[in-house]
């Protein structure tokens, strides 16, 4: 198990990432509000470079009660990372396929974050 | 905190754009490619794509029509904010890049400094070493629209420029680059003429029909050009596109639905009236690619028209076998965007399609549903000898290529 030092924690901002390489192994970083999340950069779709890919809010539908469509909007809750190659979009929190969220479609290969003294490590096995 | 903390190192490139370079944006595959010892293997992308209209203004300078042309180069020159002179295009090409999620399909504004060979010659050669790609062939974008042209003169001028311009001032400048050119099916005689005058020009490997167009491709008038490309023996392709305007997908309100639909239907209505039709029968060496409508409609047509055909024979008397005998051994197919989220499903359309022998490797690259090699490469369930024909001896063999290997 390694330990790899990333970044200085105000580096990134909010909603911001970086794609770093440790001995091949490339990983993104992600920041939302003061939590981290880093992933591998590997799409398990067909293994696009999916953390170098732009960050978007969700697409939500808006209904009304009376279930009629009232166009879309962003949805500020959630945040995705979407791979450049194909535009899979991944929960930035949950490194899970953001789409078709009552199944379990498929998942970024994650890594443990941590702070200490204002750095942001990376624990990689 | 642990003692041994390593450090790490900042990608160059933090985030795709419209500006990275192609070798950079594929960066993943050239890596699969090297792990899975591509060199070794023949690879033919019969499906990829350069913007023709970035370079409109050369393209235009090779109308025949003086009038027209010059009507062209003073629209290029003078008119600001419109889109290139006599293209039609579709409202779907405004939403490919899904608001800019997929940047390479939006645009390669990467920096080229080569200056001996065009400019799209080095941003092919750049996709083919990323994919290890030994022979690729090059299709226009928007001007896939082109049957649905209301002036069907404009079809002709601007096909036979676009041909004119890809075999003199493209295609020399790499051997690896390949064309089928295009055929201005909407005018018969103008069609054979393409085949009589770029049948045997350098690079050019067989012909393509846009198949976003209503003309049916069983009319009679059509026989002379099917006989002439027989008579080549270079195959004839149906390269699928969509259209928006048509009433059926208008009622479509997304791109992800048109899309889906359009990219299939039109070779669907194809390929009926092609085998219905007895085309099969009538020209025995014709050979038929059908291109960028993925695989899944192919075993669904198969069924449908046998089930149907035994109950009507009548209305299809030139058959001698079953419908899908006919789009087995008389067709080829090209892989993307290959639909792959059911195993089972997949297993039964290569087995239906006898892939082994009949399906062709395709990258559709740079488009959004592009396909790497590794979608046939990792397949478990193939034998290496139908992966490597998939990949590139069926094309081969379908196209009469040398299986020269560049990357080696």
């Amino acid at each position: 198990m390694r330990t790899v030092r990333i970044c200085r924690e105000d580096e990134l901002e909010d909603q911001g990432k970086t794609v770093v390489e440790i001995d091949g192994l490339q990983i993104g970083v992600f920041r939302l509000g003061d939590d981290f999340f880093a992933y591998k950069n590997l799409c398990p779709h067909q293994g696009g470079p999916v953390c170098q890919g732009r960050i978007y809010q969700r697409v939500v539908e808006k209904l009304d009660p009376d279930m009629k469509s009232r166009g879309r909007d962003f949805d500020t809750n959630g945040v995705h990372v979407v791979c450049p190659w194909h535009g899979l979009e991944f929960d930035i929190r949950t490194g899970k396929f953001a789409g078709a969220s009552d199944v379990d479609i498929m998942s970024l290969e994650g890594y443990a974050t941590q702070v200490q003294d204002g750095d942001v490590y990376v624990i990689v096995e | 905190m642990d003692a041994n903390i390593v450090p790490s190192k900042a990608m160059p490139v933090q985030e795709m754009d419209v500006y990275t370079d192609t070798r950079d944006y594929l960066a993943p595959a050239r890596r699969d490619a090297r792990e899975m010892g591509f060199a070794d293997w023949f690879i033919c992308d019969i499906d990829a794509h350069h913007l023709e209209t970035v370079h409109w203004h050369e393209v235009i300078e090779h109308i025949e029509d003086p009038v027209v042309r010059h009507q062209a180069m003073m629209y290029q020159k003078e008119r600001f904010g419109a889109p290139p002179y006599g293209l039609n295009g579709d409202l779907g090409l405004r939403y490919q890049d899904v608001g800019g999620r997929i940047p390479h399909q939006s645009g390669q504004r990467e920096k080229v400094e080569e200056t001996d060979v065009h400019r799209d010659v080095t941003l092919t050669r750049r996709a083919m070493e990323a994919l290890c790609v030994d022979k690729m062939v090059v299709f226009p974008t928007p001007m896939l629209f082109l049957g649905m042209h209301p002036q069907v003169d404009m079809e002709v001028l601007l096909t036979r420029a676009y041909n004119k311009w890809l075999t003199e001032r493209v295609l020399p400048g790499d051997e690896g680059m390949a064309s089928l050119v295009l055929l201005p099916f909407n005018s018969p005689e103008e069609a054979c003429r393409t085949v009589e005058e770029f049948a045997d020009k350098p690079g050019v490997i067989g012909f393509t029909v846009t198949s976003t167009r209503y003309k049916p491709v069983h009319a009679n008038e059509y026989m002379r050009l099917y006989s002439m490309i027989e008579e080549t023996g270079k195959p004839i392709a149906f390269h699928a596109g969509y259209h928006w305007q048509d009433p059926s997908l208008a009622t479509c309100n997304s791109f992800l639905g048109m899309h889906a639909l359009g990219f299939a239907w039109c070779n669907i209505v194809h390929m009926t009236n092609w085998v219905l039709n007895g085309i099969p029968e009538r020209f025995p060496k014709l050979k038929s690619v059908w291109i960028e409508s993925g695989l899944s409609w192919i075993p669904f047509v198969m069924q449908r028209l046998d089930d149907q055909y035994l109950m009507r024979m009548s209305e299809a008397p030139l058959l001698k076998q079953m419908p899908s005998d006919y789009m087995r051994q008389n067709c080829w197919y090209t892989c993307q965007p290959m639909e792959k989220s059911s195993e089972v499903g997949l297993k039964a359309t290569f087995e239906m399609i006898n892939a082994k022998t009949q399906l062709l490797y395709a990258s559709d690259w740079p488009h959004f549903d592009f396909d790497a090699p590794r979608v046939i490469a990792e397949i478990p369930w193939i034998d290496e000898e139908s992966k490597r024909n998939i990949l590139g001896m069926n094309a081969a063999n379908c196209f009469g290529l040398e299986p020269k290997l560049r990357w080696k």
